[in-house]
Parts: structure tokens; C-alpha cells; sequence
């Protein structure tokens, strides 16, 4: 076992495998900033308030602060660049823009993250829930009423799309 | 800020970490979660020459990481992170305490990644797992090269993040007796926004039949330099009952059992009014059950 400053990880980011050499003491964020050029993660308290830096480890959304870039050999790492170029939060972020739920832009990303997290996990979430869920995501621009109507509009288009699946297979 | 130089090493196994702590001493930090260790270094308020990451031990200890009932008791592994606690059936079922507390720690992304046993191990007065572990007497099981010795919770805690745990040892699992038949948990909490650092709050346990409260232990969070066990209030209740009456009774032992300091927000008096008011709030609760 050895103690080291700088540590070879491997990990895959955004479904591709990198191998790179990390400073110990860099945090997750900083490493997809700097590192690797992804600047959709930001970083705004760097101790774990403010949530600009989420981002997913092997599915579930985390602090990008608060992990260590070295804690992520052999994890899958997902950022909002992964989340975009998949498709997987389109309807979302369409509607952040619809709805007016961004200003300066600086909170959206791990807003993004977190809603869609939410949505996976509890489709039918209500308001007060979305709220909860997104609470640890700080908007300093819209007042978050603008952010639960894309949130909501999103889950219920959806759970109709899901819906309308299920009767065309019945 | 960022986090000041340190070596770093993650260890896969426990014999790995009690060798490290053997030979590092205080210069060492224990890696778990991470979500109150990496604040601290990012904010360089702590500056350990070496991390020991724990955070995969569990892929060959997978106790360490269990949620498990055996026998009569629950037994929750130290890296067991709290959206697993609140997530879990057998929680569900025997521990609703927990599963309602895990709701009011911190926000889900940190759910995912702080663990049980690091909350203990920090010992943040005001946080919920303390609290929890005194009011439902939990024994917190702490391991070294030596072997494993059990503490009551109520031992544990020492003061502001001060415990019972010895350089070279870490704790490796928790346990809980689990409440039988007629016996009702509850928490409340308040905070000035959700997911805050509570101002304060309390974790119940009561062996309730009808209007009779037989036994209770009320563990108070936020109002102390460590979880409070209001032995003397939770009396008043046991002796008098639940009422308007026996409640300022309460009220004025409580007022007696807790010293709480100020905070950057919250005066003492206030914290203490609170603390009473939540002692109202959490008798209701379990009576409601």
C-alpha cells in the first residue's frame, strides 16, 4: 500500500474510460474543470452548501466538492455535459428555458441534476417534494417559482408519455 | 478554498487501517463520507498530514455497509450512508425514528454520501444520529488491532466532537435493541430552513398503553456540547402523564437539564424556549401514533 501526493485513477466519465494522474488533495470539481475541460460543473461554496457542483457517481448525485477526484477509480462519473450530449434531460432543460427558470445560469446545472434525479426516482412528485428535493440547491436569481413549474411541467409531460405507452401496448 | 497538501491512501482492508492508525496517530484522519471531513479541509480548519480512505472497505467487509436484523437487535454497518438508513425496510418497519431523522440531515446529494458511523465518530452536537443512538440506547461497537469493544451511546459522547473513540480505533458497526410491542418513536426537529443545522431537536422513545406513558427516554440535539438525555423531563411525563400541566412541568425540568450556548444565530434563551417547545411538540407526536 502506498501513500502518495499525485495517484494514478481510472474512471469512466461520461461513458468513456479515462485514465489520468490526480493530485490527492484536488476535489472532484476542480479535476472535471481543470483537468479534463469540463466547465458545466461549477463551483461555487466548495463545502458542500450550495450545490452548483453536483454530479453523479454510479447514478446517484453527490457534492462534486466533497469527494476527493481520486475517490472515483473504478466509478462511472456523469456530468451535465454527459447529461446533454444523452438526451436524457432534453425536455428539461427546454423547459428551464420556456419557463424563464434561469438567470444567470450559475445554479442550473446542478439544478438540472437534481430535478432529474428527483424525476427518476418518484415520477409523480409534488410540488412541496420538488421543493425538498431541490433544496439544497441555492438560485440566487429567480426566486425558485419558475424552477418547480419547469420541474413539474416536465414530470407530468412524462408521466402522460408514459402513460400513452402503456395503453398502446395494452 | 481548497483543501491544504496531505499523502492519502485508501485501504481495503481493516487490518490496513489499524496499522496505519498504529503508526500515524493524531497526524491521521479517517476518511468515510467525507461530507464533514471535506468542508473542514476545504475551509483549512483541520490539516492532517495523512487520509485513510475507509470508503471501500466495505467491498470486502460487506458488514461494514449492512443494514441487518439478528435476533432481537438491528445491527447498522459504519459505512451504511444515510440515504441507505432512511431507505431501509427493516428500518422502516422497527426504527421510524430513523427513518424520520435521516429526512432532516443535510440534502440528498450528501444523503448519498455520508455514513452512519462518520456522524458518530464526528460527533457534531447538533446532528441527528447522536441523538437517535441515545434515546434508543444504541452500543456503538469500536474496533482496533486489539479486537472490538462495545460502548453504550450514552457513554460515547463526550462533548463537542469529543468521544469515547481511541486513536487507534474505529467504529465498525452500531447496535439497537429493537422496541417491542407498545413502544412508539418519534422525531422533530426545527431548522431555520430544511436540510440547516438544527437549532434543536429531539428523538423519543415511550412505552405507551392508552393514555399511560410507562417509560420514555427523550434525547435532545443542538442544546449541549453532546446529545442530551432528559432523564428528569421525560420522569414528569412517566409520573404525571401527558397534559397542560405535567407539560410546564416538563418544561421547567427541561429548562434544568439542558445548557445550551448561543450560536451565530440563536441565543441561548431561545434555544432553551425552543427545546420546550419541542418537548410539547414530540410528546403529541407519540401520543398521535
Amino acid at each position: 500500500m502506498d501513500m502518495n501526493d499525485i495517484l494514478e485513477t481510472t474512471f469512466t466519465l461520461n461513458g468513456e474510460t479515462v485514465t489520468r494522474r490526480v493530485p490527492v488533495r484536488q476535489n472532484l470539481v476542480d479535476f472535471l474543470r481543470e483537468a479534463m475541460g469540463l466547465t458545466g460543473t461549477h463551483i461555487g461554496c466548495e463545502h458542500g452548501v450550495c450545490g452548483a457542483c453536483t454530479v453523479r457517481i454510479n447514478g446517484e448525485i453527490v457534492r462534486g466538492c466533497l469527494v476527493l477526484a481520486v475517490q472515483v477509480e473504478g466509478r462511472s462519473v456523469e456530468t451535465i455535459e454527459g447529461l446533454t450530449d444523452s438526451g436524457e434531460i432534453a425536455d428539461l432543460q427546454q423547459a428551464f428555458h420556456t419557463r424563464n427558470a434561469l438567470q444567470c445560469g450559475f445554479c442550473t446545472p446542478g439544478m438540472l441534476l437534481t430535478a432529474q434525479d428527483l424525476a427518476r426516482k418518484s415520477p409523480q412528485a409534488s410540488r412541496e417534494e420538488i421543493r425538498e428535493h431541490i433544496a439544497g440547491n441555492l438560485c440566487r436569481c429567480t426566486g425558485y417559482q419558475a424552477i418547480v413549474d419547469a420541474v413539474v411541467s416536465v414530470m407530468r409531460k412524462r408521466c402522460e408519455a408514459a402513460a400513452d405507452g402503456n395503453s398502446r401496448h395494452d | 478554498m481548497k483543501a491544504p497538501p496531505f499523502n492519502y491512501t485508501r485501504a481495503d482492508h481493516l487490518a490496513e487501517v489499524f496499522e496505519l492508525l498504529i503508526q500515524h496517530g493524531a497526524d491521521a484522519k479517517i476518511l468515510a463520507g467525507g461530507q464533514s471531513l471535506m468542508p473542514a479541509l476545504n475551509m483549512r480548519l483541520s490539516s492532517p498530514a495523512l487520509l485513510i480512505d475507509i470508503s471501500r472497505l466495505g467491498d470486502h467487509a460487506p458488514q461494514l455497509t449492512a443494514i441487518r436484523l439478528q435476533g432481537a437487535c438491528l445491527h447498522i454497518g459504519a459505512l451504511a450512508t444515510h440515504a441507505e438508513v432512511g431507505a431501509s425496510p427493516v428500518i422502516r418497519k422497527h426504527f421510524p425514528l430513523l427513518a424520520d431523522a435521516a429526512t432532516h440531515i443535510a440534502h440528498p446529494p450528501i444523503r448519498n454520501r455520508g455514513t452512519f458511523g462518520g456522524s458518530l465518530a464526528t460527533a457534531d452536537p447538533a446532528a441527528e444520529w447522536p441523538a437517535c443512538c441515545v434515546a434508543l440506547d444504541a452500543q456503538i461497537v469500536l474496533t482496533s488491532k486489539s479486537g472490538s469493544r462495545q460502548i453504550a451511546a450514552r457513554e460515547f459522547f463526550q462533548g463537542i466532537y469529543t468521544t469515547a473513540l481511541q486513536p487507534d480505533e474505529i467504529i465498525t458497526e452500531v447496535i439497537f435493541p429493537v422496541p417491542g410491542e407498545g413502544w412508539r418513536q418519534a422525531f422533530v426537529e426545527l431548522a431555520r430552513r430544511r436540510g440547516d443545522y438544527a437549532i434543536a431537536g429531539v428523538a423519543a422513545l415511550a412505552k405507551v398503553d392508552g393514555s399511560a406513558i410507562n417509560d420514555l427516554h427523550l434525547a435532545f440535539l443542538g442544546v449541549g456540547d453532546k446529545p442530551v438525555l432528559a432523564v428528569e423531563t421525560s420522569r414528569v411525563f412517566v409520573s404525571k402523564g401527558f397534559s397542560d400541566s405535567s407539560l410546564r412541568d416538563a418544561q421547567q425540568a427541561l429548562a434544568i437539564e439542558i445548557d445550551p450556548a448561543a450560536d451565530l444565530y440563536t441565543s441561548a434563551a431561545a434555544k432553551r424556549h425552543l427545546a420546550q417547545v419541542l418537548a410539547g411538540r414530540v410528546m403529541k407526536q407519540l401520543l398521535a401514533a
